[in-house]
């Protein structure tokens, strides 16, 4: 398939390939409390036990019924885990314990639960994703009023909202099984008391089990295993790359704002983007404003963008100066064709002063589709005072301004008789200008206000009354407001651009320095103590980073604080984060009871080690609009930390190597020192007079030839113990290999017969040459110590069954049966020799080590005719040259 | 006048062997025991032929070659403990005519010696017909007889003949021979290289054993061995 048309889909195939070796989920959806779900998980688990699976029931809430608990009987349960809280002792799933038990499928009952405070993972489907990716089934239970998508939804019309949700990548990943009976068979049952409701859900009795309410609740979960089985179908037809008419061509952009509701909003646009399959950002706008957002505000766009993530979106925060535009430049940027946005709550007076974003959204983005959502606040928490410095002003602002138009009173008094009116008038835009400058809108008013009661008072005629005889000088006043209005909103929004500048550049100025220190430190350590330092300096928390040791595990490499503290939650958290690459500890969505949050030190792919961060006071650690300095601190680090690693691993090469060059030089110095006098004594004996005294001229060159050998053998073992053999292999003719052997072993074998019965036809093989000549001068060697002179030494050659086999005989004693191997073992000569034979026993390991080596194997053997021993080289078929040659070679 | 063979060797003992078997075999000898002496006596002896150690005191003996064999006038034989096989193609592709390992044989490294001499450019030129015992090889008239009896052989079989018999008693590497037989072909390989020498051996070579005509050098190349 490598037409562009028919391409699978490449996201679709790493999501089929990242499902292969996990566990598959099947859940049991049901519209309310009291359909069966329980019951029907179970009465499939019993039948896929019955059909051999190994099933065990993780945890199951029977609720005291009867028939439910009858089918529990005869499954194995899996006792659940007592955790004390609070005084309380509650029974939790016991995860590591089915983790041990590693069975086929498992049941778990309430997949939006949420475990005790204290747990692995906040909530129970967290344990699910870890069972998945141990690669255990797991069957579950869940309300649709638990889908987080659907959670708005299901509170509109119900008038109830639940806490347990449950987000819904898990569901986009599992097979979803409705379990559905009639609303009037529910309410039958609930009326006949045979449905256990939690106690949040009684309150609310009457109206939450209305036969319209639950008639929706049935349409929904219908609807979203639909949806489910649709957006499998599609994942299925995209991995295929069969094409198809997928939406693909959508792309969805929801604005997320500081006001109650964004988690609505985000939920809406999440609804939107699965109607159309396509994908969705939830976007930030930050500008100028953005600087006096009170914490809760910040709180409520962090949570709005977590949110999102969680429901599968991608989200991006970008800087503007206005709302608008920032909008506007983003919609062209990511070509996106829908845009939600929520149906403003600011007043009219706002609107009017700054017009609609909704309205001048609408009108001014062609080509894309706008949703206005309304937004609905379950529950808006009291919005926190702003900290905007220019509300009320300070005491000592109104006080100046008095004094400033009592002078410019004064002055214009004095210069009365050269002034006409008007240009009093003017003088008293001077105070009015300064002090909304200044002190801000209400201080500028207040000014604009005192500098009109003068005017009016002290010379617009009749002088000493407020009165105001000439319509024409109402507009003197009104002037002196607007200009008041008019400079302070300017100057509020210049200076707020210059604090968003002032800020960047703070962060930026932190961030070069911090990047400057770490530049020239060579050492982990002290990198890492230089990071904590930064980090506690910039952010006021506790830093720990960790880093892998050696021997395993995580260890803390430096801390901000020598007194840190460490339980073993916060160990355990580290560890996840490290394992996992992500996030984990306090204010992350794993081990939350950690008193740290621990993010991970990435640098590509690789995990270096972890950031903690812990703060003195009970509360999340950080700042959410400072997180985006601190991912940038983290990712620097991380960075450093891997030059200074790849340094490290550089040194070790280069140490590695000096050790290397050492070796071969001692290596060739040895051989030169032994075998120069070698040289001499052999040379020496060659120029002897023979005739004199043959013997002894004979045994001088052949002792001084067996030395030779043994000096080459401790060589090569030298070479084979500090594996510092390097192949040449090359394509070899055998009978050269042979030949040349044989003339070097002449020695070796003096008064043995050699015969060579080796075929000239046999296919060239794959050797290094002169291992493969070392150890056939072994095997030679050892042939002519162990057989009585005057018999035979056959060197036989045979190619059968694809293989190779070069076999060396001889007519000696034989090795003793059952232990023919151990004669390859480094120093064993084999006791059963009944003659004391020269030699290292060095031999035959350097044989085996060297046919090992080169791909070969060797054994040894009683020849089966004959006496003797028969050791055999073996060339699989692998190195074997096999090609035929071009015609017009032969 | 009698032709002077440099000895160059750290070793007191070695330098004392060789000059006995040289000056025995009526060669005049003189000795160097380091490079720099080495070069020195090239230039006061003018030897004909230098049988050098690789080890020397001051610097590698394979950097001494291109210097010592001065344009090839002069034959230059390694004579080294070191035997793996890069050295040895090293050294021949640095322009020494042979090479050969201690503990050496002695009537052997005459006999390479006198194969040297013999081919030094300044000797005479290669006959154009290369004996040797019952082979001829006729490099003008590019044939072959054994025993009198014409031998057929390949296009590619005669060209490798006929480079070993041009340098008969030295030995090539198997780089030189494949550039020689296969000149501007595609992919030439040892494999190829190693089937010809196995034609060549059958017809040249039996019932002799093998390698009796054609030796092998292992890892290094192949020579035409010659009489001795």
């Amino acid at each position: 398939m490598t037409d562009g048309r028919g391409r699978p889909d490449p996201d679709a195939l790493l999501r089929t390939a990242a499902q292969e070796g996990r566990g598959r989920l099947k859940i049991f959806l049901g519209a309310a409390p009291g359909v069966g779900k329980t019951f029907e998980m179970l009465s499939e688990g019993a039948a896929r036990r019955r059909d051999g699976v190994d099933v065990v029931v993780g945890v199951v809430e029977t609720h005291g019924r009867a028939e439910t608990e009858a089918l529990t009987r005869g499954q194995e349960i899996v006792p659940r885990r007592a955790v004390v809280y609070e005084g309380r002792t509650l029974l939790e799933m016991d995860l590591d314990a089915i983790l041990a038990r590693a069975p086929r499928l498992v049941l778990v009952d309430e997949l939006a639960h949420t475990n005790a405070p204290g747990s692995r993972h906040p909530k129970r489907y967290g344990d699910v994703e870890e069972l998945l990716a141990a690669g255990i089934n797991v069957y579950s239970t869940v309300n649709i009023q638990h889908v987080e998508s659907l959670n708005d939804v299901v509170a509109s019309f119900t008038r109830v909202r639940v806490r347990e949700t449950v987000p819904d990548r898990i569901f986009e990943l599992a097979e979803i099984e409705v379990v559905d009976i009639p609303p009037d068979e529910l309410i039958e049952r609930l009326k006949a008391g045979k449905v256990y409701l939690p106690q949040e859900a009684t309150r609310a009795l009457g109206h939450f089990f209305s036969k319209s309410n639950l008639s929706a609740l049935r349409e929904l979960a219908l609807r979203r295993a639909a949806q489910a089985v649709d957006a499998q179908m599609l994942d299925h037809v995209r991995s295929l790359g069969v094409g198809g008419t997928w939406a693909g061509s959508d792309r969805i952009v929801v604005a997320v704002s500081e006001l109650p509701g964004a988690d609505g909003l985000v939920r809406a646009a999440k609804r939107v983007a699965d109607a159309l399959k396509a994908p969705w950002t939830a976007l930030f706008i930050e500008t100028p404003r953005t600087q006096g957002f009170s914490d809760v505000e910040h709180a409520r766009v962090a949570e709005a963008m977590r949110l999102a993530t969680h429901l599968g979106g991608a989200i991006a925060t970008v800087p503007a100066s206005s709302v608008i535009q920032g909008i506007q430049r983003f919609l062209v940027d990511a070509r996106a064709t829908q845009l939600v946005l929520g149906k403003s709550k600011r007043s009219r007076w706002f609107e009017l002063r700054h017009g609609s974003v909704v309205d001048r959204l609408v009108r001014d983005t062609p080509g894309v589709t706008v949703h206005v959502v309304p937004v609905e606040v379950a529950n808006t928490p009291p919005a926190g005072t702003r900290s905007r410095r220019s509300d009320w002003g300070t005491p000592t602002g109104y006080a100046l301004t008095l004094a400033a138009v009592a002078a410019v009173t004064a002055l214009a008094s004095a210069l009365f008789h050269v002034l006409d009116l008007g240009n009093v008038a003017l003088l008293y835009l001077l105070p009015v200008m300064a002090a909304a400058s200044f002190f801000g809108l209400r201080t500028g008013l207040f000014a604009g206000v005192a500098s009109s009661l003068a005017y009016n008072f002290f010379f617009l005629p009749p002088t000493g009354t407020l009165t105001v005889s000439n319509p024409e000088n109402v507009v003197s006043i009104i002037v002196l407001l607007g200009v008041a209005v008019a400079t302070s909103q300017l100057n509020a929004r210049v200076r707020a651009q210059a604090d968003l500048a002032a800020g960047s550049a703070r962060t930026n100025a932190t961030l070069a320095g911090f990047l400057g220190q770490l530049g020239s430190v060579n050492d982990v350590t002290q990198a890492a103590q230089i990071i904590c330092d930064d980090v506690k300096r910039l952010f006021g928390v506790h830093v720990v980073v960790m880093m892998p040791q050696p021997g395993g595990g995580l260890a803390v490499q430096a801390a901000s604080d020598p007194d840190y503290k460490l339980e073993v939650m916060d160990q355990a958290a580290a560890g996840w984060a490290f394992d996992n690459a992500t996030t984990a500890g306090k204010g992350s969505e794993t081990l939350t009871a950690s008193e740290w949050l621990f993010q991970p030190l990435k640098a590509g792919d690789r995990v270096l080690g972890v950031l903690g961060a812990a703060h003195d006071a009970r509360g999340n650690p950080i700042r959410a609009d400072r997180l985006p300095l601190l991912s940038s601190l983290i990712d620097q680090s991380a960075l450093v930390l891997e030059r200074l690693r790849l340094e490290a691993e550089m040194r070790d090469v280069d140490a590695v190597r000096t050790r290397d060059r050492l070796r071969a030089a001692l290596l060739s110095s040895v051989s030169h020192d032994l075998r120069t006098p070698l040289t001499a004594v052999l040379a020496a004996a060659d120029q002897l007079d023979a005739a004199a005294a043959p013997d002894l001229v004979a045994t001088i060159r052949a002792e001084a030839n067996r030395l030779n050998r043994f000096v080459a053998n401790l060589l090569d073992m030298a070479r084979v113990e500090a594996g510092a053999l390097t192949l040449h292999v090359e394509a070899i003719d055998l009978s050269d290999a042979v030949t040349g052997a044989a003339h070097d072993a002449r020695r070796a074998l003096e008064g043995h017969k050699l015969r060579l019965n080796v075929p000239p036809d046999l296919p060239l093989v794959r050797a290094d040459p002169q291992l493969l000549h070392h150890c056939l001068l072994n095997l030679l060697d050892n042939a002519g110590r162990y057989a009585d002179p005057g018999t035979d030494v056959v060197i036989e050659g045979a190619h059968r069954y694809g293989q190779l086999r070069l076999s060396v005989l001889d007519q000696g004693p034989g090795l003793p049966p059952g232990r023919e191997a151990e004669v390859f073992e480094t120093f064993r000569r084999l006791e059963g020799s009944d003659r004391a034979v020269g030699g290292t026993g060095l031999g035959l390991a350097i044989v085996k080590a060297f046919a090992d080596t080169m791909g070969m194997s060797v054994e040894a053997a009683n020849r089966a005719e004959h006496v003797g021993a028969a050791f055999t080289l073996t060339f699989p078929a692998a190195l074997i040259v096999r090609d035929a040659l071009p015609a017009e070679v032969t | 006048m009698t032709d002077t063979i440099l000895i160059v060797d750290d070793e007191v003992a070695i330098r004392r062997l060789l000059r006995n078997t040289l000056e025995r075999e009526g060669y005049g000898v003189a000795e160097a025991r380091d490079g720099r002496d080495a070069l020195a006596q090239a230039q006061v002896a003018q030897p004909v032929a230098v049988l050098l150690d690789l080890g020397l005191p001051d610097r590698d003996g394979l950097g001494l070659i291109p210097l010592l064999r001065a344009n090839g006038e002069r034959a230059v034989i390694v004579v080294s403990a070191r035997e793996a096989t890069h050295e040895k193609v090293a050294a021949l592709d640095l322009g020494a005519e042979d090479y050969v390992t201690k503990p050496f044989d002695t009537d052997e490294l005459l006999a390479r010696l006198r194969a040297a001499l013999r081919h030094r450019a300044a000797a005479e030129p290669v006959p154009e017909i290369v004996q040797r015992g019952d082979l001829a090889i006729d490099l003008h008239h590019r044939v072959v007889r054994r025993a009198g009896e014409d031998v057929h052989l390949t296009r590619k079989e005669y060209d490798v003949l006929a480079i070993l018999a041009r340098n008969i008693g030295r030995v090539l590497t198997h780089d030189r021979i494949i550039a020689a037989a296969w000149r501007g072909e595609e992919d030439p390989r040892i494999d190829y290289l190693r089937i010809v020498i196995r034609n060549l051996r059958q017809k040249l070579e039996a019932p002799a054993p093998v390698g009796s005509v054609i030796a092998n050098e292992l890892g290094v190349g192949y020579r035409l061995r010659a009489d001795t």
